[in-house]
């Protein structure tokens, strides 16, 4: 039994037989996840919206009721308070005042030496705040770098296979996108830069895997030309397959021990990246590869123009 | 494959052992590393102030203020420049709407003024050779400028540069390690302070514009006329804390922040409050001597940012320059007056439109615990490369060591500051190493397996086939970075650097770096088949 293998000799699963059963199950999240993004909406932090969040750790039990009270007094009447890992450790959150670009900071200000002075033996450990106009532009920049990188990556892949992988791989990637934002609609967990950092390493992972499943494709499209599309996509996620499990079950294994064991700070952004590889996984197997099928990619796209290549892979064959 | 030229293995490990080298110092605690010889090279890695605890503000400037100043300098400019002798006489000047009008009384000398009128605006081009100023003469003598937009927009710049400065000079008297002051755009000004304790005195020095007026008090105004607002055209109402709220003065200063050599702390001789010395240079020193000459008996205000600090009267000429500022302030408060004075006048006011302080114990406990979960979590990765690999995993997992070292060793180079966003990266990258790896494990497998192959064929063909997929998911992953770095702001670069950085490791120490050692063991052993 050594060593391990996790994918017997031989597997072979026809995969794309469920295609059209997983590509409803994918539409229909995605559809499910934009109405909950729409409905729901998210927990948008305070680098998206604006506002200032004041941590305090205490060392005693929270006066919840207390803070609320002391901050009414000072006119925020919407406190939200947030644990952060231990019950001792909270943030105070509030939405951005009225008062111009300087007023999100001013009531940080405020809020700060409120709790310092009202509570003895309570710590701030930290303070943020955002204007709104500096909230409108993280806002701005992060979706649009999140848009180009995501139209740069559909076109080399499309100058490097073939138009119909670039579409493939774009859909992919919008899938994981769609479903890790129906993610946090859901949870409410706070969405905040750090996040988008995450969302872009679950993009990352789940372009690995696609261009894996591809890379593969257009091999033995190469390999096999009279080979029917189907049994070509079987055989190549079937090929790939013991790698995907290793590879995902590796970084699965890193993020649920930083998952348990790691800072409360990245605990979001842990468990999303977790939901990630899972999500993005299913959509390199299933999405990426069918939809190849559906823009009609045929047997003979590498032909022409990749003759030469073709030789190189018959005569490799010789022994 | 497994001739590997002599000089490409010394490459490789050169390669290593300095990018491992150069991670070492970003370990090895500050203190300790002070004691080193300064001829020791130390890159380090810092980490970010959301890892290490500090603070990080983002100002902005308003751009309206640099437009009024200097609407309000090219006022005395002309003003002076026509009063020179002969003299150009000429109506008062008035500012409005963002233009600067005045009238020549003697229409023949309106060639004369427009000659004057250049030497003070630069005949009308600035330093990037485009108008600075619009002058136009409207119904024959009425000289309009107006400023341009060129010009304004290098004015903005100029101070926004010297603002930069000034707010650099502030932490640095305030004593702060390290602190990082940058432009950022057209108007704004990035501060990072690591480790700070008290975000709150930073804030209120750096708000400070410190513009320091010494004013005659316009003792002939009545407090009826100070509450209505109602003041002779000369005269101005400021706020005063002390004498009742509002205290009327004259216009024009006597002395202003510019004549300024020194301003410090120190205790007033007589009652030991707390106030800020000053010492003017010889021009103030001879106007202020002057002055107080003249108007002995006379209150004289003390104006700090358009405020009033004290109204004392002048018992008798100064002379020397050297003056005290009292007024109801504490050692701290006129400590921080004093720097403010001494590092100079703020060019625009700053307004803080975002702040991150985070505090170093926050960030402590954050590290120790990504520490333990990073150790735990490679422990685990490596356990379970061993088993699903056997001597491929020994071979993957030292992969994976190195390139950790190696993207902190580069990193170090660069100077590059690891955050919380970075350390995503830097997972991505791992986890783009480890799948490298098992491409190739797998393939190499399954040319054994599938293709018969004897075992230099397979791992020959394993590294070969598996290369391909491996550059195109790091293509993509270079493509992204780099927009990213283009586009996205803070975090996102941040993510984007190490990710950039790891890209290059990873393929460098999961297809190079193992291929060697795989080479080595084959070289060695010449196995007929490999258990993986």
């Amino acid at each position: 039994m050594f060593p391990l293998k996790l994918v017997p000799d031989n597997t072979n699963i026809p995969f794309l037989k469920y295609r059209n059963v997983a590509m409803v199950l994918s539409i229909l999240l995605i559809v499910a996840s934009i109405a909950l993004c729409a409905v729901r909406g998210f927990n948008l932090g305070i680098d998206f919206v604006g506002g200032q969040t004041v941590r305090v750790h205490f060392d005693r039990a929270v006066p919840i009721d207390e803070i609320r009270s002391k901050m009414a007094s000072l006119g925020f009447e919407d406190v939200t308070i947030q644990e952060f890992g231990s019950a001792q450790e909270i943030g105070i959150r509030t939405e951005l005042p009225d008062g111009g670009d300087t007023a999100a900071e001013a009531a940080a200000t405020k809020m700060r030496t409120t709790i310092e002075k009202g509570f003895p033996g309570a710590r701030v450990t930290g303070v943020e705040s955002v204007s709104s106009k500096v909230s409108n532009e993280l806002f701005r920049t992060g979706a649009w770098a999140l848009g180009v990188a995501m139209v740069g990556i559909a076109l080399y892949i499309w100058f490097s296979f073939e138009w119909q992988f670039g579409v493939g791989a774009l859909f992919a990637l919008f899938h994981d996108v769609a479903l890790t934002l129906g993610f946090f609609a859901v949870t409410q967990l706070e969405f905040d830069l750090n996040v988008v950092a995450a969302i872009l390493t679950i993009i990352g992972y789940s372009l690995n895997d696609t261009i894996v499943v591809y890379d593969r494709i257009r091999e033995n499209m190469r390999k096999y030309r009279k080979m029917e599309m189907v049994p070509l996509l079987n055989l190549s996620i079937n090929e790939t397959l013991s790698r995907t499990v290793v590879t995902s079950l590796s970084i699965g294994i890193v993020l649920t021990i930083l998952l348990v064991l790691g800072p409360e700070v990245i605990f979001g952004f842990t468990a999303s990246m977790l939901l990630g590889i899972v999500i993005g996984t299913f959509s390199s197997v299933y999405v990426s590869a069918a939809i190849l099928l559906w823009l009609r990619l045929k047997p003979d796209s590498f032909v022409q123009k990749a003759a030469g290549d073709a030789e190189r892979v018959t005569s490799r064959e010789l022994p | 494959m497994l001739d590997f030229p002599r000089w490409k293995v010394w490459a490789v490990i050169v390669t290593i052992v300095v990018c491992i080298a150069l991670s070492i110092p970003s370990f090895i605690p500050d203190n300790v590393r002070r004691t080193w010889p300064s001829w020791v090279p130390q890159p380090t890695v810092s980490l970010g102030l959301d890892l290490a605890g500090g603070s990080y503000l983002q100002l902005e400037a308003d751009t309206k203020d640099v437009a009024a100043s200097r609407l309000d300098a090219m006022r005395e400019s002309v003003r002076s420049v026509m009063r020179r002798d002969p003299r150009v006489e000429i109506g008062d000047i008035s500012v409005q709407n963002g233009q600067l009008t005045f009238m020549v009384r003697d229409p023949a000398k309106v060639d004369a003024a427009r000659e004057r009128l250049l030497e003070v605006t630069g005949s009308g081009a600035g330093l990037t050779g485009q108008r600075v100023w619009d002058i136009s003469v409207v119904d024959s003598s009425r000289f309009v400028l107006k400023p341009t937009q060129a010009g304004l927009e290098e004015a903005i710049d100029t101070a926004m540069n010297d603002a930069r400065e000034v707010v650099s000079r502030r932490i640095n008297e305030f004593g702060t390690r390290e602190p990082n002051v940058v432009r950022q755009g057209k108007n704004r000004i990035v501060v990072e302070v690591p480790g700070l304790k008290d975000p709150q005195a930073l804030k209120e020095l750096i708000g400070k514009t410190a513009k320091l007026e010494f004013k005659l008090v316009d003792t002939s105004v009545t407090p009826q006329q100070i509450q209505s607002g109602n003041v002779p055209a000369g005269s101005q109402v400021l706020s005063y804390q002390e004498g009742g709220g509002q205290i009327a003065v004259f216009r024009n200063a006597m002395i202003t922040g510019d004549m300024l050599v020194d301003a410090r702390q120190d205790y007033d001789p007589q009652d030991g409050t707390p106030g800020v010395a000053i010492q003017l240079d010889g021009v103030g020193s001879r106007r202020f001597a002057k002055v107080t000459q003249e108007n002995s008996g006379k209150p004289f205000a003390i104006i700090v940012d358009n405020n009033v600090i004290s109204a004392p009267n002048i018992n008798e000429p100064i002379l020397g320059g050297a003056a005290r500022i009292n007024g109801g302030f504490t050692v701290e408060s006129a400590n921080q007056l004093a720097v403010a004075l001494r590092s100079g006048k703020l060019p625009v006011t700053l307004k803080v439109v975002e702040e991150r302080t985070i505090s170093a114990e926050l960030g402590k406990d954050s590290i120790s615990k990504g520490v333990l979960a990073g150790v735990v979590g490679t422990l685990a990765l490596i356990f379970f490369m061993l088993i699903t690999y056997a001597r491929f995993g020994v071979y993957t997992t030292l992969a994976l060591v190195v390139n950790a070292f190696m993207i902190l060793g580069i990193m170090a180079i660069f100077n590059a500051t690891l955050t919380l966003p970075g350390i995503a990266g830097f997972v991505l990258t791992i986890g783009a190493a480890v799948d490298a790896n098992v491409l190739i494990n797998e393939r190499i497998r399954e040319e054994q397996r599938v293709r018969n192959r004897n075992a230099l064929a397979s791992v020959e063909f394993g590294y070969k086939e598996a290369s391909r997929a491996i550059f195109d998911a790091n293509i993509t992953n270079v493509i992204s970075a780099v927009i990213m770095f283009a586009i996205g702001s803070g975090p996102i670069r941040g993510f984007a650097v190490v990710l950039a950085i790891g890209i290059v490791t990873s393929v460098f120490t999961g297809v190079t770096f193992t291929r060697l050692l795989v080479a080595d063991w084959l070289k060695r052993n010449r196995p007929k088949t490999i258990q993986i």
